[in-house]
């Protein structure tokens, strides 16, 4: 018998409680911790680095000037990177929609199933995308989500930034013909 | 674990949950919507900050939280911006959906990760040049939509939300 996916709920049902989540996420670590947390992931990926960097050479991590600002600590959005990844196994767990997969199946319909090369594209990627996060001091998190909800004028600006510029590159890369 | 850290990961728990029940942890979604395909991401998100945004208003307007903007530096979140956009279109995944779709099985996403930490560590170590060059054009400041339109900020919530339902009509309309 053929397993049918299911499709999961209505992204505007999800998304509506995500929307829930960052008010009561902001009201708790105001009330409990007495600074106010906003929905962010970016900077997590500094701190990795820097544990990584640290565990061969500690002393160019407590010099630089960037680990110094950021400061190299499992914090409240380290954990809740963490947490993304239990939630979403759980989450697929459950409804039978956690797959393995190698290369996702639209790159592969482009680029062919080698496992290699999305590996290096990924990667090339990766390292361009968090340079750019961390120049505009936040990802679709921390300014689409975030700085969105309190209207700031650089996530607005920012979110413009980030989906003009991949829609560009997404329309050059990916469309045939 | 210290308080912060619990309350980190039960956050993030719920989040990766709503991301995946949402299905917005695919490649096919990102890319989806950046070719104009599938827009269940920007469902997804519009929805998370018309509900997040009025809730925000309230506690910071009876005083209860602080509210905390990023600086429009101009440098900054254009250059940034644009090699966000460059990277996000190759790598098909930002960088919270990234490590939520290992956690659904899509173990290519590691790839992406292991991108994102050379990433941050070019940035860490290229920080003292990007702060003499890029972040030092002109910086606007901590400054809110309300502030430089110079209304009330449950107008601007008003209108977003507004502007938000004629997207979401739009998209249903077209099958998107």
């Amino acid at each position: 018998m053929e397993k049918v996916e299911s499709k999961g709920w209505s992204p505007y049902l999800a998304g509506a409680l995500v929307g829930v989540l960052a008010i009561l996420s902001v009201y708790l670590t105001t009330t409990l911790l007495g600074k106010s947390m906003y929905l962010g992931a970016s900077t997590t990926f500094v701190r990795a680095a820097g544990f990584l960097i640290g565990e061969v050479d500690s002393s160019y991590v407590a010099e630089n000037a960037y680990y110094v600002k950021e400061k190299i600590v499992i914090d409240w959005q380290f954990m809740m990177i963490v947490g993304i990844f239990i939630g979403a196994f759980i989450a697929s767990k459950m409804d039978g929609s956690f797959k393995l997969e190698a290369v996702p199946p639209e790159w592969e319909a482009r680029f062919g199933g080698s496992t290699k090369k999305r590996a290096i594209a990924a990667i090339l990627g990766g390292t361009v995308m968090m340079i750019g996060a961390r120049m505009a001091d936040g990802c679709p998190s921390g300014h689409g989500l975030s700085g969105m909800m309190q209207m700031s004028v650089s996530s607005y600006v920012a979110l413009a930034f980030f989906f003009g510029t991949g829609a560009l590159v997404a329309n050059l890369i990916y469309r045939k013909g | 674990m210290g308080i912060d850290q619990t309350l980190g990961l039960l956050t993030g728990i719920a989040f990766g949950f709503l991301l995946q029940k949402g299905r917005v942890l695919r490649f096919g979604k990102q890319v989806g919507a950046m070719l104009f395909k599938d827009m269940t991401i920007f469902k997804f998100m519009l929805s998370a900050i018309v509900v997040g945004m009025f809730g925000i208003l309230i506690l910071a307007d009876q005083g209860i939280i602080t509210q905390s903007h990023k600086p429009m530096n101009v440098g900054a979140i254009v250059v940034g911006g644009i090699l966000f956009g460059i990277g996000w279109a190759v790598m098909g995944f930002c960088p919270g959906t990234a490590v939520g779709a290992v956690g659904e099985g899509r173990w290519h996403a590691i790839f992406g990760i292991i991108g994102m930490l050379i990433g941050a560590a070019v940035y860490a170590q290229l920080y003292p040049f990007f702060k003499a060059t890029i972040l030092s054009w002109a910086d606007f400041g901590k400054i809110s939509l309300p502030q430089v339109l110079g209304v009330s900020p449950w107008i601007v919530a008003i209108g977003f939300t507004l502007i938000t339902l004629v997207m979401f009509k739009f998209f249903e309309k077209k099958g998107l």
